[in-house]
């Protein structure tokens, strides 16, 4: 064990599986900018390969050497990013093994950062993993502490799929306990990040900081809040969170992007058809405005989920507040 | 080259009665450059497409019955009925498919040409586009990098001067492809697309190299597409194209009154493989006939590893 920043745990995990297996590759853009970047003295030039500007280049290339048995990890920074090449991401990657009847599969990480609102504005700040949450195919990975952006990503090298990565560019340098050498998160199981009976709050990615900051505040007002972090939303761990609405009755859910295009939506949805008995109100989402992240401070922060507004919307659901716009 | 040529036309029958169903390209009149591209490269050059795949399929080796049927939606087709022609993927063959979008492909095809430097050995990757494909970014985008990294990779555009509905220059300025990938300095040719000998010469050239380790290049095919861009259209703008005009470009035929004229191989000899090709199709379809659809449940198996 050792306290290691997020962005570190990551690292570390690809490097580990870079050491681990020969079939490992690794490319993007800036990847390794000088001789001495530690990827390229590790593995050499061969597997450790600096690219142009041209994601779908980058990803379609990587398509192409998954289906001849290489696994490679994509480093393209921004998820935004990802939407220049969505032919390879949506239409390419994740559909060749089903359309072939099964005789290839494509193992490909697709690494990228979101949600960076710290003034990096409109087109560098998007949380849109719930774009890529439907893809058939494709799994996708939201890592909300370093133990976990460790083990997710040595879990999504291994795994034959190809895997959308997300990773929380406010959480880079934040510290967590990480388990040395080999460790791997499953995908398909949530975390219970702390226990509760009177409401769930599911939270996504670096939200769930916030909502055990609004759980902390909660519990001062008597209300003792349950806080799921899904960790992968593809395979979705339903159960874990409809095991946590029966006990108790209530649901929030806590997402950075915009409301209609968040992943909440699907998830309360799926809640509503198979735990709708449990529920004994309706379900609540906090979730950024439906708009594009301004970059004035204040308008940033006007737009996003914050603490109060969690702590808000449970008092609501728990029938403590009245319903506001 | 016969047998891609009936069974493009059983297709094209096949599809009026509604036993092939959806979106197919036919390659009539384009078979000599799949023809000798193709019969030159082993089972593990893996070999990309666009969506008239029909043609490099059949090739690249893989069996007639199969792709039929898997035209036909059946199981016992090459993707189990998933795919269709748009998808057309023979692993064992090494061809890794048709694509629906147009150009799709080419970034992967350098994927399989990484993976065959990475490995070492003298495996080469080939994709197949038309001209149209050439004015997407993508198709730059994977000039530059195959030329950066110097990949093995032979690029095989074939040029029939039409791009869906329309032709090429309402979609360029720049009539030849080879021109437009000229600034890469990658080694290119533009040969008739239609002349056999001349594609098989040019591109066994090229594959010799790319063997050694050299890459990429570009083989630009003049050729021209008979029938509508998707099977149903009705093609008016091919009215230039009269049938006795047709007789002389036509890719067969030219290969045939050479080949008797030099003593390869005689007029009944012809007939023969006309003969055999058409026999082998009949089976085909027999085969697809006969063959199940695919059980509902794959479907949950398949969507992931």
């Amino acid at each position: 064990m050792a306290e290691i920043p997020y962005i570190a745990a990551i690292e570390m995990a690809i490097h580990g599986e870079m050491e681990r297996d020969d079939s490992v590759l690794y490319f993007g853009q800036n990847i390794a900018t000088t001789e001495n970047d530690k990827f390229l003295q590790a593995f050499g030039p061969d597997r450790v390969r600096v690219t142009p500007i041209s994601e779908t280049a980058e990803i379609g290339m990587a398509v192409g050497a998954a289906l001849a048995g290489y696994r490679p990890v994509v480093e393209l920074y921004m998820a935004e990013f990802m939407l220049v090449a969505m032919d390879q991401v949506v239409n390419e990657a994740p559909r060749f093994r089903y359309m072939t009847g099964g005789q290839v599969t494509v193992p490909l990480v697709l690494k990228a950062g979101y949600g960076f609102t710290a003034g990096w504005a409109g087109q560098h700040t998007g949380t849109i993993y719930g774009m890529f949450m439907g893809v058939p195919g494709l799994r996708v990975a939201i890592p909300s502490t370093a133990a976990d952006a460790k083990g997710l990503m040595a879990t999504a090298i291994r795994d034959d799929n190809p895997v959308a990565y997300f990773h929380h560019y406010l959480l880079t340098l934040i510290p967590g306990e990480v388990p040395d050498g080999e460790h791997l998160v499953p995908f398909g199981e949530a975390a219970v990040r702390r226990e509760g009976g009177d409401v769930t709050i599911v939270a996504l990615g670096y939200m769930v900081g916030l909502a055990l900051e609004a759980a902390d505040r909660l519990a001062s007002e008597g209300i003792e809040a349950e806080v799921i972090d899904p960790r992968t939303l593809n395979p979705l761990d339903l159960k874990t969170i409809l095991e946590s609405v029966e006990k108790t009755g209530h649901l929030v859910l806590v997402d950075q992007a915009t409301r209609h295009g968040s992943a909440s939506a699907v998830i309360a949805a799926d809640v509503a058809d198979e735990g709708f008995s449990s529920l004994k109100a309706p379900i609540k989402q906090v979730t950024a405005l439906d708009a594009t992240i301004p970059y004035s401070q204040p308008m940033e922060e006007y737009l996003l989920p914050d603490v109060d507004k969690i702590v808000g919307a449970v008092q609501q659901v728990l029938g403590q507040a009245p319903v506001t716009a | 080259m016969w047998r891609i040529r009936h069974f493009e036309e059983q297709v094209g029958v096949l599809k009026r009665a509604d036993q092939v169903h959806g979106l197919i390209h036919l390659s009539v009149g384009q078979e000599g450059v799949s023809a000798s591209v193709c019969t030159q490269l082993r089972d593990d050059d893996p070999v990309y497409s666009g969506h008239r795949a029909h043609g490099h399929c059949i090739a690249k080796g893989a069996p007639l019955e199969r792709i039929l049927a898997e035209l036909m939606g059946r199981d016992g087709g090459l993707c189990r009925g998933l795919g269709g022609s748009m998808h057309l993927v023979d692993v064992e063959h090494g061809f890794m498919g048709a694509t629906g979008v147009v150009g799709g492909n080419i970034p992967m095809a350098l994927g399989s040409a990484l993976a065959g430097r990475l490995r070492g050995g003298d495996q080469v990757a080939v994709v197949f586009f038309g001209d149209g494909a050439v004015q997407a970014g993508h198709f730059n985008e994977s000039i530059n990098l195959a030329t950066l990294w110097g990949l093995p990779l032979i690029l095989v555009c074939e040029n029939n001067g039409f791009a869906e509905f329309t032709p090429r220059s309402a979609h360029t300025n720049v009539e030849r492809v080879s021109d437009v990938v000229a600034p890469y300095e990658v080694e290119r040719e533009t040969v008739d697309g239609n002349d056999v000998l001349a594609v098989w010469e040019a591109f066994g050239r090229f594959l010799a190299e790319a063997r050694k380790g050299s890459g990429p290049f570009l083989l630009e095919c003049l050729t021209h597409r008979l029938r509508g861009h998707y099977e149903g259209d009705p093609g008016k703008y091919r009215e230039a194209i009269a049938k006795a005009d047709w007789q002389e470009k036509d890719p067969i035929l030219r290969l045939q009154r050479h080949g008797v004229s030099e003593g390869w191989f005689s007029e009944d000899d012809v007939a023969a493989v006309e003969r055999e090709s058409l026999a082998e199709i009949e089976k085909a379809e027999q085969f697809a006939r006969e063959s199940p659809f695919p059980d509902q449940r794959l479907i949950a198996e398949l969507v992931y590893a």
